[in-house]
């Protein structure tokens, strides 16, 4: 009988088997109930969190970068402004291997290693979240072949996109100044002054010049975008939005045809011109040569360019106008002058015999003037009018450097002028106290001598000269210079004028005193005077005066022969000059570097800017100016 | 002339069909087709595909349905052997894609791997229901190599996943059959002392996908990436969910997969927690109704093969929700009858046009 066994064991065999099942039911019930419990954890407890994450994920916030206001001379004329072209930019943070798709992007786009080479530094110098041009200014093909193929490359995008272009190239450039992209540093100060916000988007600021000083205005505010995007990082939708406001137009003081002629009166000369309204302290023109085109620099400048520029010996990067410091010499006369009248130290009548040197009382050293023999009887006219070293020699003395200190130091000389841009350096009057601290040594009255000549230690920035000048012709009212005549806001439309065109102090001059020197000053540029040549059949009155910067020491034996000295080390030639003499309109101060005497080099070039800026007369056709052979002996100062 | 009778061919058409299974199956692929025209952005034409893929495999579930168990049991020696020989040939001659080698060209690619789904289970009970007069630790020591040796060529193409729900069903057979509570407890022991060593064995990626799941920060834009983004879908759905077509995880293309083995991540962020509620329940109510299946199966063979389809089926369900809710490692496991793909879909089908059909031939086997 097996059929009962069988029906049992298969009783308890299908016992067994349902009871195994059960198990596994329980266990998959106890699973599911896992799940239900991780789906609630996810779902309800942390709904929250991931509410956060997935708008995140969903939106972002894009800057909207403002339009950079325009930069324009005072007529109007652009010299900076903005284009769009397209770029073509990578996010480095989205991309796994960045050389892979710069060769994968260098199929479509021409990519050259110079732009690969920019690209690196880019990279190391950005914050990682953001978008770098790996090419900038696409042509319309690249931009159709790149946006066919666009789906290959997530994180590479192309971009339209302002540039900044200085039309007039090299004109203006040391006061205009440049953009670039923002390096490290200027994130450090960016996040100092807590305006880093407005920077989020932005790939340039001033560097340099007005666009440095200028950039709080001419940057604008950034507006913001919010998108919806998806997981390439590309905008699908604009969400809302709050407009950027544009940064505001600046018109300069700087008149950029008389910046021109100027430039171009320098041929190629090295030097500095600096032209100001006397009146107003806006500054007219203002050179520094050579120059350098400013266009380089904005998106980085490449290798090849740099080196050229930063090597040359003319050094073009060198703002010579403002930080260059040149012993100022016999342009220092007048204040000197002055300085004798004021203070009761000279009268016009005290005439001296001029043997062609001074002397100190007990000391044999000879300070000699610069006309071997001397020039005779000379009074305080003729000591400005032929440029008596003599008769200098010892009106310092009697003066004293304390006073000599004080008083040449109220026109601006060893300190700032305050200009509207920065870098600029201060130059340097000497006094007792200067002396101790850095040499350690007392003041000598051998040290009064030379630096009542302007020379010694003596230094001072072609921006310093045109600025004493212009306080001088001025009738000692002094304003402080500046760039910017007046800002455009973007929002209001308003134009605000600069505040720095008041006077800052008056320095109360006898009228008589400053007669004298003016008179003086005038028939420096008559027949007789130092700078002849720029007075000769000119409708109008020139003031001036002109000066020479030694580039190297001569010994007490030996006598300055241009022609013996090479060309790097023949003296710097300076002029300073206002115009027209009884109603000054412009004064200027110009140097030019190794251009002998002030009158044979300097005073042609005033004459083409004052011509130009005073009759509107265009210079004639350029000659090219070369340094002369040998100087004619009655030039020399 | 023949006479055509509607009612003769309904019945003819639904004698084998078990309609609670169907209609509990119907729901889920339903679901399916839903979530599907949302993830892939209301792509007409793939959700029609899937439709299509959802006919062929209900056809071929019908047709199994109408094979008698002891038909399908004679099947399967045959299945097995070929598929295993398949297998073999897949690790002398198979195609590499993906860095994986899984398929198999003669004239069309085929992967034998999906066919050892239901071959091992099917293989395992067969072989079981024979020795079940005697069946003692030999036995089951012949069935575990049965389930060994699949498994293994598996693990190599690499297909983990494919591997773990294979060696899943070979273990319910196993379960069920009654193998001694002592030897899992063992195989539990061995394994987890064999843990390092196939830690050892694993290859790079597989030891990364493990490693994301403890941290999915630690790589947030390679591995982890998965898991973080469908973590952040899965949350932000809340309770009630972003609605149809409002997935913003979805429709901005974070989600990677979303129309295969990711596609829970969609439902879950666009139906919320209540949705996700309602998708395990009609899980349970298939799974249920596959259990009851078994438990009133007549023979060994009918009740291992009906319970180990249908356990295999839950594994699925759970690997694939376990995966993107972030409590299991990747693995390409789809979720069943709802992922984007015709030969899981078919496979499925066929398993469960077995278990019908092991409802259905109950009456007459007892008769």
């Amino acid at each position: 009988m097996n059929r009962p066994t069988e029906l049992r064991n298969h009783q308890r065999e299908l016992y067994y088997f349902r009871w195994r099942l059960g198990i596994a039911a329980a266990g998959a019930i106890l699973l599911f109930t896992l799940l239900a419990g991780r789906f609630f954890f996810l779902q309800v407890v942390q709904h929250e969190y991931f509410h956060t994450l997935a708008e995140n994920n969903r939106i972002s916030i894009v800057p909207v970068v403002p339009n950079r206001g325009l930069i324009l001379d005072r007529n109007g004329i652009v010299l900076a402004h903005n284009y769009s072209a397209y770029t073509l930019e990578i996010t480095p943070s989205k991309i796994k291997d960045l050389e892979a798709t710069i060769n994968g992007l260098a199929a479509l786009v021409d990519i050259q290693p110079r732009d690969r080479k920019r690209f690196k530094k880019l990279l190391e110098e950005s914050r990682n979240f953001e978008s770098l041009p790996i090419r900038a200014r696409l042509n319309d093909v690249e931009v159709a072949r790149f946006t066919a193929n666009r789906f290959r490359f997530p994180g590479v995008d192309i971009k339209a996109r302002l540039f900044r272009h200085y039309p007039k190239g090299e004109l203006a450039s040391h006061a205009i100044g440049h953009i670039g992209r923002i390096n490290e540093a200027d994130l450090d100060r960016l996040e100092a002054s807590e305006d880093m916000a407005n920077y989020r988007g932005s790939d340039h600021i001033g560097k340099l010049g007005i666009e440095q000083s200028y950039e709080k205005q001419l940057h604008g505010v950034t507006g913001f975008d919010q998108v919806e995007t998806d997981a390439g990082g590309r905008a699908i939708r604009t969400l809302s939005r709050r407009a950027p406001v544009s940064g505001s137009d600046l018109t300069l003081t700087l008149d950029s045809r008389l910046q021109e002629v100027a430039e171009k009166a320098f041929g190629q000369y090295r030097g500095a011109l600096v032209a100001i309204d006397p009146k107003s302290g806006e500054v007219l023109a203002f050179i520094s040569r050579p120059g350098f085109d400013p266009n380089l620099f904005i998106d980085g400048i490449d290798p090849v360019n740099w080196d050229a520029l930063n090597n040359s010996l003319d050094k073009p990067l060198n703002n010579r106008a403002l930080r260059g410091q040149y012993p100022p010499g016999s342009t220092f006369k007048p204040f000197m002058a002055l300085a004798g009248l004021e203070l009761g130290k000279r009268t016009p009548s005290y005439t001296i015999s001029d043997p062609g040197f001074y002397t100190l009382p007990g000391n044999a050293h000879h300070y000699r003037d610069w006309k071997k023999g001397g020039h005779g009887s000379v009074d305080l006219h003729k000591s400005i009018v032929i440029s008596c070293d003599t008769y200098y020699y010892g009106l310092g003395v009697d003066l004293g450097i304390d006073n000599i200190t004080n008083f040449i130091g109220q026109f601006g000389f060893g300190r700032k002028t305050g200009i509207d841009i920065e870098g600029e350096t201060s130059g340097l009057i000497p006094s007792r106290e200067w002396k101790m601290k850095r040499y350690k040594q007392k003041w000598y009255t051998g040290d009064t001598v030379s630096a009542s000549i302007g020379q010694g230690y003596n230094l001072a920035t072609p921006l310093q000269l045109a600025f004493a000048t212009a306080v001088l012709a001025n009738n000692g009212i002094v304003i402080r210079p500046h760039l910017v005549r007046s800002i455009l806001d973007a929002v209001t439309n308003q134009v605000r004028t600069v505040p720095a065109a008041k006077p800052v102090a008056t320095l109360a001059f006898k009228p008589e005193n400053l007669e004298l020197v003016r008179k003086a000053m005038i028939d420096v540029t008559q027949p007789g005077g130092t700078a002849a040549r720029v007075g000769v059949g000119a409708p109008y009155l020139t003031a001036g005066k002109t000066g020479t910067a030694q580039v190297i020491a001569i010994k007490q034996t030996e006598k300055y022969v241009e022609s013996r000295v090479s060309e790097r080390n023949r003296d710097h030639a300076l002029f300073i000059a206002y115009a027209p003499a009884d109603d000054p309109k412009i004064a200027m101060a110009i140097l030019v570097e190794n251009g002998g005497h002030g009158g044979s080099t300097a005073g042609p070039i005033a004459r083409t800017v004052l011509d130009y800026f005073l009759l509107g007369k265009e210079p004639p056709p350029p000659v090219p100016l070369v340094p002369p052979t040998e100087a004619p002996e009655e030039e020399h100062d | 002339m023949i006479k055509i009778d509607p009612r003769r061919i309904w019945l003819w058409l639904t004698a084998h069909i078990d309609s609670l299974l169907l209609s509990f199956m119907l729901m889920l692929m339903l679901i399916g087709l839903i979530v599907l025209y949302s993830a892939t952005g209301q792509d007409l034409g793939k959700t029609t595909g899937q439709m299509l893929n959802m006919l062929v495999a209900l056809v071929a579930m019908w047709a199994v349905a109408n094979v008698s168990p002891q038909h399908i049991a004679r099947a399967a020696l045959p299945v097995y052997g070929l598929g295993l020989l398949l297998l073999i040939g897949v690790a002398l001659f198979g195609d590499v894609s993906h860095g994986a080698r899984r398929w198999l060209n003669i004239g069309i690619r085929i992967q034998p791997s999906e066919m050892m789904k239901l071959a091992v289970p099917l293989m395992l009970a067969w072989y079981l229901d024979r020795r079940e007069k005697t069946l003692n630790l030999k036995d089951f020591g012949v069935a575990v190599l049965l389930l060994v040796a699949p498994v293994g060529l598996i693990v190599k193409q690499p297909d983990l996943g494919t591997a773990l729900l294979i060696s899943a069903s070979g273990f319910y057979a196993l379960f069920l059959a009654g193998l001694s509570w002592r030897i899992i407890l063992g195989l539990v022991g061995v394994g987890a002392a064999s843990a390092p060593i196939l830690w050892s064995l694993m290859h790079d990626y597989q030891r990364q996908r493990i490693l994301t799941l403890i941290d999915p920060s630690q790589d947030p834009l390679g591995a982890g990436y998965h898991i973080i983004q469908s973590s952040i879908a899965l949350g932000s759905g809340g309770i009630f969910g972003k609605g149809w077509f409002n997935g913003t995880q979805t429709h901005l293309d974070f989600l990677p997969e979303r129309t295969t083995d990711f596609i829970f991540a969609v439902y879950g962020e666009e139906f919320g927690l209540a949705g996700n509620l309602i998708l395990l329940a009609v899980y349970i109510l298939v799974i249920g109704r596959g259990l009851v299946i078994a438990a009133k199966a007549p023979t060994l063979f009918s009740r291992l093969l009906a319970g180990s389809i249908t356990l295999t089926f839950f594994t699925y369900a759970f690997v694939n929700m376990g995966m993107v809710s972030g409590i299991l490692p990747v693995v390409g496991v789809p979720l069943p009858l709802i992922s984007y793909g015709g030969t899981s879909m078919v496979t499925l089908l066929v398993g469960f046009g077995m278990l019908m059909s092991i409802q259905t031939h109950r009456k007459l086997v007892q008769s």
